[in-house]
């Protein structure tokens, strides 16, 4: 029950992207189309639940044993950044398709903070593995969702008038202060 | 495009390429600290500082690093300042790593950092690299400046902790929550955009 709620927490009431402001450069850069902000939404959810699963396990049986904190950073990043390159060379041996639709967003995963900062908030917090793989799964769900909901609000947009210097970036950070209000109403949902 | 002069690459970052307000680098910090002045503030110095010493090592390693693990180096040479500035921070302003908690380390993805080893720092000599880091550091710190200074005001009524608004005036909350920052931000790209429209067409 526990774990359900933090799964809940996390996709809805801690949103990465609306409420902890994790994730933002692909959050603007990625969500001009649905199908693409889908792909990039579920290649992140990937490797978050990955990740919170390894980070938590490198640092509790390595760091922390053996006293090199100061290193938490550094490896973190190490960790990641090789995530990413197996995940992409297991996407490409085992499903060339989806490999060629995830195509540039594989990459740019390593520098998505939201993954980051997702191993950093497992490390500071002191989560148990369970609920460190169930935030990690959250989390990028919670991506996901806001990923392909400003990518709909944009198609529309597409077609709307806009006044000319708010084109772009200007009009998709108001839309989205507009979704990170109304998502804040499901603050308290969950203490 | 004009030729590339000292000058011309310290000042491009100011106005001209803005990390924020043009090329929209380095978003999560930019909305996540800066309910208040100083964080604001701490935020950017912080966030110069890594961006400067990581351009002088990576201009000066650009002829040693293969272009095949680039990416690689240049996040753990920027890991390794940002974990240097942690420490400080820790030890001389608490108070200030505190508030900033988890996105002092995230400054090592902020992409502002490495985009600009990759598109600028891992290509040009060692001074121009320095001149083009200050100057994205203090457009940077500028955008910083005016984002969390709008926030303050309406949020809590106060600058720099310094009470500016009239007794009666009362806190906007959502400032200083995630919709203000969202707000606050779309609206400052949007007045970029008037300005920088108007001069051109004078032009």
């Amino acid at each position: 029950m526990e774990l359900i709620l933090l799964f809940i927490s996390f996709v809805i009431v801690n949103n990465f992207v609306l409420s902890q402001f994790l994730g933002i450069c692909p959050f603007l850069g990625v969500s001009q189309r649905i199908d693409a902000a889908f792909s990039m939404g579920l290649a992140v959810t990937f490797v978050m639940s990955i990740t919170a699963a390894v980070s938590w396990a490198v640092n509790n049986l390595i760091l922390k044993k053996f006293g090199l904190e100061i290193l938490e950073y550094v490896v973190f990043i190490l960790v990641i950044a090789s995530l990413v390159q197996l995940v992409e060379m297991f996407v490409k041996k085992v499903s060339p398709p989806l490999y060629r639709a995830l195509g540039i967003y594989l990459p740019l995963i390593t520098t998505n903070c939201a993954i980051l900062g997702l191993a950093l908030l497992i490390s500071l917090k002191e989560y148990n593995f369970l609920q460190g793989l169930v935030i990690g799964i959250g989390g990028g769900v919670g991506f996901t969702l806001a990923l392909v909901l400003i990518a709909g609000i944009r198609e529309e947009l597409e077609a709307a008038d806009i006044p000319e210097p708010m084109k772009g970036a200007g009009i998709t950070l108001i839309v989205s202060g507009i979704m990170a209000l109304s998502f804040s109403g499901f603050a308290g949902l969950i203490k | 495009m004009k030729k590339a002069t000292p000058a011309y690459e310290f000042s491009k970052g100011i106005w001209k390429e803005n990390p924020i307000l043009v090329q929209l680098l380095g978003m999560c910090p930019t909305l996540a600290v800066t309910s208040t002045v100083i964080n604001g503030v701490a935020m950017a110095l912080a966030t110069s500082f890594v961006l400067i010493m990581s351009s002088l090592i990576i201009s000066s390693l650009r002829k040693i690093i293969p272009s095949s693990v680039r990416i690689a180096s240049f996040i753990v040479v920027i890991a390794t300042f940002v974990t240097l500035v942690d420490s400080f921070l820790k030890a001389y302003f608490y108070d200030i790593s505190k508030a900033l908690g988890p996105f002092i380390p995230l400054i090592i993805v902020n992409c502002l950092i490495l985009g600009r080893q990759e598109a600028f720092a891992s290509k040009n000599t060692v001074k121009m690299s320095i001149l083009d880091a200050f100057g994205m550091g203090v457009g940077f710190s500028l955008s910083l400046l005016v984002l969390s200074t709008v926030r303050e005001i309406l949020g809590f009524g106060t600058w720099f902790g310094i009470q500016v608004m009239p007794d009666l005036f009362n806190p906007w909350m959502v400032m200083i929550m995630a919709p203000g920052a969202f707000l606050t931000l779309g609206i400052m790209i949007g007045a970029y955009g008037i300005f920088k429209g108007k001069k051109s067409k004078g032009v």
